[in-house]
């Protein structure tokens, strides 16, 4: 899995491109968690991520907790179907704000 | 640093095998656990002389790694091992066991077999419903690892009191497997979800799922006998592959082997809907079948242990499905208590059904146990504490034990004789008013110190006719299962109103849906804990075929259009539930005295006929009639309103003089199956004019609320 970070506009955009499963999950979870501080807006780009496995469903909810434990906001873009229903399905949807593009996600947490 | 950053000092590995570094691991837990760096592996078998790990890459067909356990690594008869470094998520584990074949002697050993962990928490090869096997496969049903974290968010076991339940028995297939369900993915736990919302509107507040535990479909799977190129397939799911694991082809995310959450995500949307989860658990039997059946698990881990066998090492039949799991082994009694407290505790499951429970209380050669240990364990268990625990008190060796199945002040019946008995009155057959008279008490004659809730009363369940059928059909029809009808029992005390099947009579039609509501009217006011099977509440037939073990199809695929055609029933339904609800007068936990304690001037139940006071208990009697004084709520310690019901199975209209109320009190009518309304909202209730008689049409049920 390669992971992207950017910062533009006082977001952090983070690139996933690959799968996230047990193998990319500890180097994901190192190179996102630290981004989720207090204030901070961070916006995963989750439309390259072709397949999430368990051990990436409990990255997610931990990025999340660590998020709401520091005040940061994050938000999913371009979540394909397959993977809003694997989410959705397991239980693990209901903690995200989804945008359908990195786009549409910045204009509306510019705002 | 704090105490959190101190590592474990049992982390590192103590020996290589072919470049895997090893551990010895921890006998318990038993099966595959995820330890920091690696995956502790423990097994056990009496009767084994050696061990091996079996691993494949996820879906391989050959292993890519066998690791014998060191003898080293063996304490008492448990193989417990840590392996480091594996790709926890892609890998599937199976054992082989090595040990005698002397099947007289109940040794089945074949080290060439790689076999199924008993306590395998995820099971891959089954991932999606009827997707034909590979059956050249050399490992079937595939042990998987899985994470038992999961996030809970506060939920817990519901704990509502028994007497409060309405259960719904339904099949997670067949529930949302129709075209008509409309949701994304048919069949599954996730529709399941999706269908809440009508399950609530319903009014019923416990589900009990038929089995869930890893089963296959496929498992004695025949061509249709005229239907071609469709298979009959094994769509109820008693014959359990692995008691620990959800089967994975009710999760829409089966093929992902993310099973588990999904099903935990299901029990914890259904809690927060204020529904309990009850599984239908079935520790008769195994897959496995007798001798000539597969070797799947436990026949080449322990096979003397695990089953009842006979003298010459068969295996005894009790649960008319070619073997018997010896429950009463102290080792497998273990086992099913493991399983329980780990469905209770890791899937907050509220309580359990246990199918065939008769066989449980057998001792190891068949024989009825006064104090069946297993029964007596589960009963005592802290962790099963708040459970219900549900027996189907008959077994197929003969041994029926509704009534006297070994209780522990703990232990619920589904009373056969409360389906038999009302099923009988509900038809119109006579010699019954007594019989009627204690089964809608709670069956006092049957549980007399064990209180109404150890009754689960029911009309119709998986097992027969749906209550459609049971007033449509006068014979079952089973030439769809293939045995020339010989299948499925032959007791169903049904009654097709006058014609076999489907009719355009309006008249038989009509007195059709009546009987469907004297049902649902008797069931729902009777003590005890209702329950009814999915799809009666909106008429779902199976066409007659009383045993659809087979059947993955429209048999017993809900039709959710039904809830559009039958609306009148469903209305219905949903009413008397709501009346059930709003009633504690008809929840007592402890039985009815028939007297007056707490000085209201009414026994707490009295009995009446066509004259008020007087009941017919005459053997050519069809008629019963009466009232539960408001007063005696739930033993006298809540106050409601006076509820009567008259029930006329005579075939013609009868005047039925009512009781009367206290002063300023009048008669409502809340249900009146033989008109239109058949009824009303609970609570708005029109006051019954006259007050103090009352025409009862033929084969119709009333129910009056008294207040004020």
């Amino acid at each position: 899995m390669e992971i992207t970070i950017t910062t533009r506009n006082q977001l952090t955009l983070a690139t996933l491109v690959g799968e996230l499963d047990g193998k990319t999950a500890p180097t994901a979870q190192e190179r996102i968690v630290p981004l989720c501080q207090g204030g901070s807006r961070v916006l995963l780009d989750m439309s390259q991520v072709t397949y999430m496995s368990s051990a990436g469903l409990r990255l997610m909810l931990l990025l999340y907790r660590q998020a709401t434990g520091t005040g940061a906001t994050l938000a999913l873009a371009g979540l394909s179907e397959d993977l809003q229903d694997t989410m959705s399905a397991t239980g693990f949807l209901t903690y995200f704000t989804l945008y359908d593009t990195v786009e549409a996600a910045e204009a509306a947490l510019a705002q | 640093m704090s105490n959190a950053d101190l590592q474990r000092i049992d982390i590192n590995p103590t020996h290589t095998y072919n470049g895997f570094r090893l551990r010895p691991g921890k006998p318990l837990p038993f099966g595959a656990t995820l330890v920091p760096g690696g995956v502790n592996f423990s097994i056990y078998s009496s009767h084994a002389t050696a061990c091996t790990l079996v691993l494949f890459v996820k879906g391989q067909p050959q292993p890519y790694a066998e690791i014998p356990f060191p003898e080293e690594f063996r304490i008492g008869n448990v193989y417990a091992m840590i392996v480091f470094d594996l790709d926890y998520e892609n890998i599937e584990y199976g054992y082989r066991m090595d040990g005698p074949f002397d099947p007289p002697a109940g040794h089945r050993f074949d080290q060439s077999k790689i076999l199924l962990d008993p306590y395998a928490k995820a099971i891959g090869g089954r991932d999606v419903w009827g997707v034909p096997p590979d059956w050249s496969n050399i490992y079937h049903y595939r042990g998987r690892l899985t994470f038992d974290d999961f996030d809970w968010q506060g939920d817990r076991p519901l704990q509502i009191p028994s007497e409060d339940l309405i259960i719904y028995e339904m099949h997670v297939r067949g529930f949302t497997r129709h075209a008509s369900s409309g949701v994304k993915h048919p069949g599954t736990f996730a529709a399941i979800r999706e269908k809440i919302p009508y399950l609530k509107a319903l009014g019923v507040n416990c589900v009990e799922l038929l089995p869930i535990y890893e089963f296959d479909e496929f498992d004695g799977s025949r061509p249709h006998p005229w239907e071609e190129d469709k298979l009959l397939l094994n769509y109820w799911g008693y014959s359990t592959v692995g008691f620990f694991a959800p089967k994975a082809a009710y999760a829409a995310t089966g093929r992902l082997g993310m099973q588990v959450d999904e099903f935990k995500a299901l029990v914890r949307e259904l809690h927060t809907n204020g529904i309990q989860v009850l599984l239908d658990v079935v520790f008769n039997h195994t897959a496995e079948g007798n001798e000539m059946g597969p070797m799947i698990s436990f026949r080449g881990i322990d096979n003397k242990t695990y089953y009842m066998l006979t003298p010459d090492g068969y295996y005894w039949n009790f649960s008319g499905t070619g073997n018997t799991l010896n429950c009463n082994n102290p080792l497998v009694r273990n086992m099913v208590l493991d399983c329980l407290r780990y469905w209770a505790s890791e899937y907050h499951i509220d309580g359990f059904r246990f199918d065939l429970a008769a066989i449980l209380g057998r001792d190891p050669i068949g024989i009825p146990l006064s104090n069946p240990p297993l029964l007596e364990s589960l009963a005592y268990d802290p962790i099963l504490a708040k459970c219900e625990l549900i027996a189907e008190a008959w077994d197929a060796g003969g041994l029926y034990q509704v009534g006297s199945f070994p209780a522990y002040g703990r232990w619920a019946e589904w009373n056969g004789k409360y389906r038999d008995d009302m099923r009988r009155f509900l038809k119109g057959d006579m010699d019954l008013i007594g019989a009627v008279a204690q089964r809608l008490q709670g069956s006092p004659d049957l549980y007399a110190w064990r209180g109404p809730t150890a009754s689960v009363n029911f009309f119709c369940c998986h097992d027969g006719f749906t209550l459609a059928d049971l007033v449509s059909y006068n014979d079952k029809h089973n030439e769809a299962n293939g045995w020339g009808n010989t299948d499925g029992g032959n007791d169903d005390h049904s009654w097709n109103c006058g014609v076999e099947g489907p009719t355009d009579d309006p008249e038989v039609n009509a007195l059709r849906m009546r009987q469907m509501k004297n049902a649902f009217a008797l069931l729902l006011v009777s003590h005890g804990v209702p329950m009814f099977l999915m799809g009666d509440e909106i008429g779902h037939s199976q066409q007659g075929n009383n045993n659809t073990y087979c059947q993955d199809n429209e048999l017993n695929w809900l039709d959710w259009g039904l809830v559009e055609r039958n609306a009148e029933l469903l209305r219905f339904v949903q009413r008397c539930i709501a009346f059930r609800h709003a009633h504690p007068v008809l929840r007592n936990r402890e039985h009815l005295r028939n007297y007056d304690y707490v000085g209201s001037g009414y026994a707490d139940i009295t009995w009446h006929g066509t004259r008020a006071w007087q009941s017919d208990w005459s053997g050519t009697s069809r008629i019963i009639a009466f009232m539960l004084c408001g007063k005696h709520a739930k033993s006298g310690t809540v106050t409601d309103n006076y509820i009567y019901v008259a029930a006329n199975m005579y075939w013609d209209a009868l005047p039925f003089e009512l009781p009367g109320l206290p002063e300023g009190m009048h008669w409502h009518l809340f249900a009146n199956t033989g008109a239109v309304p058949d009824a009303y909202e609970p609570g708005s209730e029109p006051r019954l004019e006259p007050q103090h008689e009352l025409l009862v049409g033929g084969r119709s049920v009333i129910i009056l609320v008294g207040h004020e």
